[in-house]
């Protein structure tokens, strides 16, 4: 929980710290790409599970939210609620016959259910406003009170990032958690410990989801403006690698690998077209060398240090 | 209060061809130590793969306490009171022998998962007194001191008790032992026995279990149940059992007609 | 609704079904092999259509050359992934196999899309752009070359795995991997052998098709996705099935494009692929799974 307030800190002064805005909008899309990658750790790496179309989620959050805050006209607030909401039920029913499929099965599942939603993003023109986009969604606001400067709904998006985070500690250091780590080990002997191993899927995959969703309504109320290449397979796919090379069980692993790879790009301006190689090969090499990614290289490092630390001391 | 604990009738299990299990009726009696034995192949772990509900019968009923279950998922009858152990261990390998021992709550001491999720004081309360049930159960059967001790680190024999402790925690009213005492040697099995008949004792349950080791079978058993091939050939006491010549035909071979 | 109309779309059906067919058939012979998916095989489809254009366009080569050339070269790749990225792991457990191929297809269009631009192409029809009238639908002769190397194909493919011993080795490997290297088959050459056959099947199916649909670095995912959805449909692992379940998809899609949206025709794939998963996983043709407990 140290950690979860240092971090929350470290959110806040990080505006200070920057030359400039657009920096800030790196730092906006990072936390709400981590809001994503946090609740894919958990479907991914503690439930044992596998999503190819959670970008579907994050743009089910966002169109909805869009619509109904525009073409119906509710207030901003209701809007992003219903966002989540709709995007939790969607994922209720889509779950509950999809989690009864294993490995590659499932995940073609969601790969088919996240291109249908692709699909429907671009289709439905009148809705969604099809491939050239949504445009005029409102602002943020909450209560009546629009967050018109960048700073503060950065601010309001950290503090729902540190929110999401400590969510998901807390269930990963519960009983669920404890269920969750059973079942990865021996899904007989769960059972037979009364674990509802059905039903702890269906949790964290709707949990998931809801993180998507949630991060979906902030996005498309930051950006004012949302079109549907950003909630497609090429999306979920980069979630994949932000979990992959955080390392499948590391919720703090997962937030870094987010942070990665939202700044990669800039990095790579240079270098145009590059990007879906590196992910590509970012998957294959993590995969192979360091499945457990960034976070199982950091605590051998950490055991390593600690070893030669103490041998300096004895020794 | 009804003396059968656990019914089958008529129960039967086909996997494609084979006929594994084939019209088995029998009752276990509440208090009592049931034993399932037989040679290998007899289907003596199908047999309890059904009653725990990790294998779904072609044929026949089961009762537990006097109530149908025979189509209620494995989960559901670990909630009703029915744990067991299973014969290839299956202990979480990676965790404490503590947190091993505290899945054995999970089914008996929850709460809806929102409290998990906020961390409410009601979680934390129950978090206490599922840890202190678990501490309860490591020593009952001796190994309190192992508790922060990795699974998977343990000697086989402590992993055996360890899945024996996993069970206890969560207080069943029917214990079911897959082949407890397979990889022990004598004295374990001896202390093995003890304990089985200490647990009956103290914590007032009913045992069914599987097992090779006759001699462990013949001490602390009440009833036997005998399979061949998947049907069941004899039941009684031990002494009738042993005296039963289909038994003693099965196990030696018969004379050849 | 007049039958020249449904005559054409049902053979614009039957074309896009065979590569369908030839794609599910790609995933059947691996997956029958090793137990894998390899989600890299739309990419095997991609590259036999992107690479002709390149040997015939960038290069010079003539036709025949250029498409010959790219089936072998797809094969190459099919090797390449075989040896490189999942013969390492091969024991990993279900979840990073199936990362891992994920990767493989992102890195394969990646270097497409490095090599050779995000830009649609065009391939040359094999045989020229006149089309054939047959009973009131238009037939494009490049549809013939489809159907007519398709089935060739499919026929060769029959020859190999029951006629040669190669080809029964592989059958064997997939029954009982254990018992076929206990008797001498090398388990390990049968799966490259198995990544091979399927990247050249999948390169010819991108290859025929390439002049009738154009091709472009990403078309791989897409194809993939309904080569996957056709395995399911006529039954994992059963190469019949694979290659009906190919033609009734693309007949599907055609009618659906024609008479309901064609907007929509890439969703009816998923749609079918996801109803199939959830009701009946096991396909049309498939054979029920008796596990042991």
């Amino acid at each position: 929980m140290i950690w979860l307030a240092f971090f929350f800190g470290l959110l806040m002064l990080a505006p200070m710290l920057l030359p400039n805005n657009y920096y800030l909008t790196i730092l906006i899309l990072g936390c709400l790409h981590a809001m994503n990658a946090v609740g894919l750790c958990l479907l991914v790496g503690h439930a044992g599970q596998i999503s190819l179309g959670h970008a579907g989620f994050y743009g089910l959050g966002a169109y909805t939210s869009s619509y109904l805050s525009t073409t119906v006209g509710l207030s901003v607030g209701l809007s992003m609620l219903s966002g989540v909401a709709l995007t939790v039920v969607v994922s209720i029913l889509v779950g509950l016959p999809s989690l009864k499929l294993k490995g590659h099965y499932l995940a073609m599942a969601t790969l088919g259910f996240g291109i249908i939603l692709s699909i429907l993003f671009t289709e439905t023109v009148d809705i969604t406003g099809g491939p050239s986009g949504f445009v005029g969604i409102p602002r943020l606001s909450l209560f009546g009170w629009e967050l018109r400067k960048d700073v503060t709904l950065y601010r309001a998006v950290a503090v729902t990032l540190c929110l999401i985070v400590w969510l998901a500690f807390n269930l990963l250091h519960s009983r669920v958690g404890r269920a969750l780590r059973a079942l990865h080990t021996s899904e007989r002997a769960a059972e037979a410990m009364g674990v509802d191993i059905a039903r702890y899927k269906l949790l964290v995959f709707v949990l998931s989801a809801a993180f998507s969703g949630i991060a979906g309504v902030l996005y498309a109320h930051y950006l004012t403006f949302i079109a549907p290449s950003s909630f497609g397979f090429m999306f979920s796919v980069e979630l994949i690698v932000m979990v992959v090379l955080g390392g499948m069980t590391s919720v703090p692993g997962a937030i870094v690998g987010a942070f990665f790879i939202t700044v990669l790009p800039e990095f790579l301006r240079a270098f145009e077209n590059i990007e879906v190689l590196l992910f590509g090969a970012i998957l294959v090499l993590c995969m192979m060398f360091l499945p457990d990614g960034m976070a199982g290289g950091w605590n051998r490092l950490w055991g390593w240090g600690k070893a030669r630390f103490s041998g300096a001391v004895h020794g | 209060m009804d003396s059968v604990i656990l019914g089958c009738s008529g129960v039967a299990v086909r996997f494609g061809g084979v006929q594994a299990l084939a019209d088995i009726h029998f009752e276990a009696e509440r208090g009592q130590i049931t034993a399932i034995i037989g040679p290998n192949g007899a289907g003596k772990t199908t047999l309890l793969n059904v009653i725990s509900g990790m294998v779904t019968p072609s044929h026949g009923a089961l009762t537990f306490e006097g109530r149908d279950i025979t189509t209620l998922p494995a989960h559901k009858r670990a909630w009703g009171g029915m744990v067991r152990t299973f014969q290839n261990l299956e202990i979480f390998s990676n965790m404490t022998v503590l947190e091993n021992v505290t899945m054995g709550c999970h089914g008996r001491l929850s709460l809806p998962a929102w409290h998990s999720l906020l961390r409410t004081p009601k979680s934390r309360r129950l978090e206490n007194e599922v840890r202190r049930e678990a501490l309860d159960a490591l020593e009952f059967v001796g190994m309190a001191d192992l508790a922060q001790a990795t699974a998977k680190d343990l000697a086989f024999g402590k992993q055996r008790l360890l899945e024996l402790a996993r069970a206890l925690a969560a207080r069943p009213k029917l214990l079911l032992l897959d082949e407890p005492a397979a990889g022990l040697n004598i004295a374990e099995t001896q202390i093995l026995a003890d304990l089985i008949l200490r647990i009956r004792d103290t914590y007032n349950l009913s045992v069914i279990l599987v097992e090779h080791d006759m001699e462990l079978v013949m001490r602390i058993s009440d009833s036997i149940l005998v399979l061949c091939f998947g049907q069941n050939i004899s039941r009684g006491t031990p002494a009738q059992v042993q005296k039963d010549p289909k038994v003693i035909a099965a196990y030696l071979g018969g004379d050849e007609d | 609704m007049d039958p020249s109309s449904l005559l054409q779309y049902l053979i614009t059906g039957l074309t896009l079904g065979s590569t369908y067919g030839l794609t599910a058939l790609g995933f059947t012979i691996i997956f029958n092999t090793t137990g894998v998916i390899n989600f890299a095989q739309g990419e095997f489809v991609m590259l036999g259509g992107m690479m002709s254009v390149y040997f015939m366009h960038s290069l010079g080569f003539g036709e025949p050359a250029a498409v010959v050339l790219a089936v072998l070269g797809a094969t190459l790749a099919g090797a390449l992934v075989e040896r490189l990225a999942i013969r390492p792991v091969r024991d990993c457990p279900a979840i990073n196999l199936i990362i891992i191929t994920i990767g493989v297809s992102i890195l394969i269009r990646g270097l497409a899309m490095l090599l050779w631009g995000k830009d649609t192409h065009v391939l040359e029809p094999f045989s020229g752009n006149q089309p054939i009238m047959f009973l009131g639908a238009a037939i494009m002769p490049q549809a013939i070359w489809v159907l007519v190397i398709s089935l060739f194909l499919l026929g060769a493919l029959k020859l190999f795995f029951s006629g040669t011993i190669h080809g029964k080795a592989m059958l064997a490997c997939s029954y009982d991997s254990k018992a076929a290297s206990l008797v001498g088959i090398g388990v390990q050459r049968m799966v490259l052998l198995s990544f091979m056959i399927s990247a050249l099947v999948g390169a010819v199916g991108g290859v025929i098709l390439a002049p009738i649909t154009m091709t472009s670095y990403d078309v791989g995912i897409m194809l993939g996705l309904k080569g996957f959805a056709a395995c399911i449909l006529g039954g994992l692992g059963n190469p019949f099935g694979a290659a009906a379940g190919g033609v009734i998809l693309g007949v599907l899609e055609s009618l659906g494009a024609g008479f309901v949206s064609s907007a929509y025709k890439d969703a009816l794939a998923f749609v079918i692929l996801l109803i199939l998963l959830f009701v009946k996983p096991s396909g049309l043709f498939g054979l029920k799974d008796s596990k042991r407990v």
